[in-house]
């Protein structure tokens, strides 16, 4: 793609009388100071998407730190003579087919979905974020391997991948296990991106001063070039966190996913109920929801942070 | 082009080799004797054992074994499905239909991404482009199974205008459903790829000049803008399509539908882990086959591909 900011350059010569040639170039020391980071702030906070998609994070961390807070109802103590019954005082949405309350099994689950969703990003940020900086940085040999490897993991569809990984370790699902299974396929995209990025800074001229004054390659990786190309990394982190979170749903609607016995999970609960469809959809309805906003939340974020971070994306706003 | 068609052609054996070992070295670490497994409840002998061991290559190191499986790959003997119908057979009465399946679904996020897109773009920070924006990001969060439930319930149980799951020889009205979940699930993406590269377009120097020489609205537009658009859609749209090969198994299994996707969806259901396996290897070499085909094709429509 051609580079679309070198165009809007204006083709003309500046009246130099009109302002000091010194007075352009001046700092303003009164100003407000700013960076990538200060910058991106300020963007965002402006905007109400920003405000609302927290407003919905916070409330499902609280839930899942704090599930005693929202219900006093035991998710685990159903009564089959409640199966599928409407929602009736002290249970706002009514019962599953156990006889369990919905409300509280969207309550007790949360804790799930969310934490699929943080070990996931930190998986991915992590191995993306070394493997694609040493390729980027390095390069040569290093890079190849890196490259390739990634290639690999890259190449299989990850549902694919999760699928195996959980049919293979059928006897030790837990959440780590899901974790890992979608996290192991889920690293090269974050590589490649700062790859790229990596090897765009790499070439700055403060990258050569830093060595220069004899920072080692390594000291001049993290402290300079890794902090100047991190931001992409940051805004594809974001917004995998959904889709982490629904694929830990789709893995345990499939069945592939966590034991609907030890865990509560909201795609177990929907796998559950999808039987029932036609003659109590409210039990699949309100899981489902759960999940809908959840993942609206982290992704209304996720677009936030890259309309701040991205400059084109912004200007597309 | 026939340089590129042979880089291409290398840079994908490595990805091969790696991915099928990759799953090949999962399935091996697999707990559980597959050859007991044949036996069910009953004991049988040692030597039977033996034997079986011997000519499923069981007793050989894992790198024999692999070896064995690409040779079998190679000549078109995807092993054997659990109820002992080969896995080749499996596959070719069901990809047709996963075929016509894919050939929907990407009917219709085509459409809905360049028409939706397109007015997106033109219109930017208008009430049109927010609107559709919001919609985008719901449609974005709704999972496919809630997407495939909800229109189940409101398109088949309650308005009856489609049957709820596929009847038999998939015929094509039953597939329309499940084909509209699928371009619904999809097309956001592919929209705001459009809407994006439809605004990048709108600022170049070549749509200015269309305009100063006096051409209307209506011939720039489509003639000059959408066209110079199209590639990053037409991208997005393809890879859909690679997936989208290899099965959509969450809707393919909720709507019943006879294709890929639902085959490794009963698997799964049935717990037959080693079905699974052997279906998913096939699935993603079907995947590199097909993500390879469309890059030579867009290296056909797109010369600075190849030349790059």
């Amino acid at each position: 793609m051609p580079d679309s900011n070198s165009r809007k350059i204006p083709h003309f010569v500046a009246p130099v009388d009109e302002v000091p040639v010194l007075e352009v170039d001046a700092v303003r020391l009164k100003d407000k100071k700013s960076n990538l980071w200060l910058d991106a702030w300020r963007d965002m906070r402006v905007r109400p998407m920003f405000w609302i998609s927290l407003v919905i994070i916070i409330v499902v961390i609280a839930m899942a730190l704090f599930p005693t807070l929202f219900t006093q109802v035991d998710p685990r103590s159903c009564q089959l003579a409640l199966s599928n019954k409407p929602p009736e005082t002290g249970h706002p949405l009514g019962f599953t087919k156990q006889g369990c309350d919905i409300y509280s099994r969207i309550v007790h689950g949360t804790s799930t979905s969310l934490s699929v969703g943080l070990i996931v990003v930190t998986m991915t940020f992590l191995m993306g974020t070394v493997m694609g900086a040493l390729s980027g940085y390095f390069g040569g040999k290093i890079d190849t391997v890196i490259s390739r490897v990634g290639d690999i993991f890259f190449s299989i569809p990850y549902i694919l991948a999760a699928i195996v990984v959980m049919s293979v370790m059928s006897a030790h699902r837990n959440v780590f296990v899901i974790s890992l299974a979608i996290g192991a396929f889920a690293w090269p995209v974050t590589a490649r991106i700062l790859r790229a990025e990596v090897f765009r800074v790499k070439n700055a001229d403060f990258v050569m001063a830093s060595e220069s004054l004899g920072l080692t390659k390594f000291k001049t990786l993290v402290k300079h070039v890794l902090p100047n190309s991190i931001a992409p990394v940051i805004v594809v982190t974001t917004l995998s966190l959904s889709s982490a979170i629904v694929a830990e749903a789709v893995l345990s609607f499939l069945g592939v996913g966590l034991p609907p016995a030890e865990f509560m999970s909201w795609g177990n609960d929907i796998s559950a109920a999808q039987s029932d469809l036609r003659n109590a959809p409210q039990t699949l309805i309100y899981p489902s929801a759960a999940l809908t906003i959840t993942v609206l939340g982290f992704i209304m974020l996720g677009e936030v942070v890259r309309d701040a971070l991205d400059p084109k994306a912004r200007a597309r706003r | 082009m026939l340089r590129y068609v042979l880089f291409r052609l290398l840079q994908v054996i490595p990805v091969f080799i790696g991915t099928t070992l990759l799953i090949y070295f999962m399935v091996f670490a697999m707990p559980g004797d597959p050859v007991l497994a044949m036996f069910g409840d009953k004991t049988p002998n040692p030597a039977q054992l033996e034997r079986l061991r011997a000519q499923y290559h069981l007793d050989q190191p894992f790198l024999v074994q692999y070896f064995y499986y690409i040779k079998g790959v190679l000549v078109g003997d995807f092993g054997t499905s659990f109820s002992g119908q080969p896995v080749g057979e499996v596959l070719a009465r069901t990809f047709p239909v996963t075929m016509k399946l894919a050939i929907i679904a990407i009917a219709i996020e085509f459409v809905l991404a360049v028409v939706i897109g397109l007015f997106s773009g033109i219109r930017k920070g208008k009430l049109f482009d927010n609107v559709n924006l919001i919609i985008a990001l719901i449609m974005l969060s709704l999972p496919i199974f809630v997407i495939a439930f909800i229109a189940q319930y409101f398109f088949a149980i309650k308005l009856g205008w489609f049957r709820t799951t596929v009847g038999s020889g998939a015929p094509l009205q039953d597939l329309l459903l499940p084909g509209i979940v699928l371009g619904i699930s999809l097309y956001a993406t592919s929209m705001r790829l459009t809407r994006a590269s439809v605004i990048d377009t709108l600022n170049q120097d070549f749509v200015r000049t269309a305009y100063s020489k006096g051409l209307s609205r209506g011939r720039v537009v489509p003639v000059h803008v959408l066209r110079n658009s199209l590639i990053p859609t037409i991208t997005n749209t393809a890879t859909d399509f690679g997936a989208l090969m290899v099965g959509a198994t969450v809707t393919e299994g909720i709507f019943n539908v006879p294709g890929v996707g639902n085959t490794l969806y009963q698997a799964i259901i049935r717990g037959e882990n080693a079905t699974v396996v052997s279906f998913v290897t096939v699935m993603v070499v079907v995947y590199l086959v097909v993500n390879l085909v469309v890059d030579l094709l867009y290296a056909v429509l797109d010369p600075r591909i190849r030349y790059a």
